[in-house]
């Protein structure tokens, strides 16, 4: 793919925006999905199962525009540091891409596995790729699980190395991801 | 003294006759009452795993017919244990109080092409409504199929109590499907 090569060492406007709006929401499903897991039958829990329901078939969505986003704007160009270092942000940039697709999709599969169609901000009926079966629902509950500790954990390890680059190496790496400073 | 006792064997045996057909059944294990709910939008489907029905009826005289259902609420089951455990709760069918659920036909009526229309009594949870049912009448060999769908609102039988009467998270409409075999029904 021949991507022009981006002469500013920030990203572009839209990766911002959508770094920071999945960013929250990202860590707003994973909080609501902890809290929600083992609460008692009520109309609170229906209600926060929908709503991590909406929320992850929309960071999905947003996830795909970020994808398509991100093949066709080349983000600035990597900041000096080991090489080891380089490849280990862009391997785990990619490892969080993944996870971005592969958690919600899992979750959705449960809950059609599980017999409750994802009806999006319950207006929009979404189709289910598998059908209502108990044994099924449990594994993929255990995936889908799984799957989002591991994104909390990359999430994590995101955070400190940006964080380590920017106070320890005081490379400035935070000023590429900061909005409205040029 | 013999008329009058004549007269009276007269007319039982003449209301009789339409229950004659006693060998009419409702087959329920080729049978399915199920309803739809909606919760915030999705639709989730349960069923009535154990009920029993009474039945005569002859497609061409409807009018005459009678059908009653008696249903087992503790027999609703989603078919995911979370919500199954919810059900006999006193805020929901309240299975301790009010174990069945009835159905008794009052009117039937013909409208033609196998369609029919019963109205009658629904009892759930001590509360009385009248529905009226629109059934499909379909033959093949010597089993009938009555199948349709009506539409009941739960609060009307306070199906969900307390916070649960917020229709924004289960709406008010609740679909009621059914698709039952019956045996011993006269050809239409």
């Amino acid at each position: 793919m021949n991507i022009p090569l981006n002469p500013s060492p920030r990203y572009s406007g839209m990766a911002m925006a959508l770094h920071w709006l999945l960013g929250l929401m990202i860590v707003g499903a994973f909080a609501v999905g902890l809290y929600m897991a083992d609460l008692p039958m009520s109309p609170t829990r229906l209600k926060l199962f929908n709503w991590h329901k909406w929320a992850g078939i929309t960071i999905l969505t947003l996830s795909v525009l970020r994808l398509l986003w991100r093949f066709t704007h080349r983000p600035p160009a990597d900041l000096p540091a080991p090489a080891w270092q380089n490849l280990a942000a862009h391997g785990t940039h990619w490892a969080l891409y993944a996870l971005f697709f592969l958690v919600p999709l899992a979750g959705w599969a449960y809950s059609s596995a599980a017999g409750f169609q994802v009806v999006w901000f319950g207006v929009l009926p979404l189709p289910d790729f598998v059908g209502k079966d108990k044994a099924l629902a449990d594994i993929l509950k255990e995936r889908h699980e799984l799957l989002a500790w591991a994104l909390a954990a990359l999430v994590l390890l995101h955070i400190a190395a940006a964080l380590k680059h920017h106070f320890i190496d005081r490379d400035g790496l935070l000023n590429r991801m900061r909005p409205g400073r040029d | 003294m013999n008329t009058v006792i004549r007269s009276v064997a007269w007319a039982s045996l003449a209301l009789a006759a339409p229950l004659a057909q006693a060998d009419q059944k409702v087959l329920p294990a080729q049978s399915e009452i199920a309803f739809v709910s909606r919760q915030m939008g999705v639709p989730v489907e349960g069923k009535f795993k154990k009920w029993d029905a009474q039945l005569a009826f002859d497609p061409k005289k409807p009018e005459a017919g009678k059908v009653s259902f008696s249903i087992e609420t503790g027999s609703a089951s989603f078919g995911s244990a979370e919500t199954d455990a919810e059900v006999p709760k006193a805020e929901w069918f309240n299975v301790a109080k009010f174990p069945k659920a009835s159905f008794q036909s009052s009117a039937m009526k013909g409208l033609g092409g196998g369609k029919f229309e019963v109205t009658g009594q629904l009892n759930i949870k001590g509360a009385v409504r009248s529905v009226v049912i629109p059934v499909a009448i379909t033959q093949a060999g010597a089993n009938t199929t009555a199948s349709g769908q009506f539409t009941i609102k739960r609060l009307d039988f306070k199906i969900g109590e307390g916070d649960w009467t917020d229709t924004s998270m289960v709406a008010n409409d609740v679909v009621v499907k059914f698709k039952l075999t019956l045996s011993g029904v006269a050809p239409l």
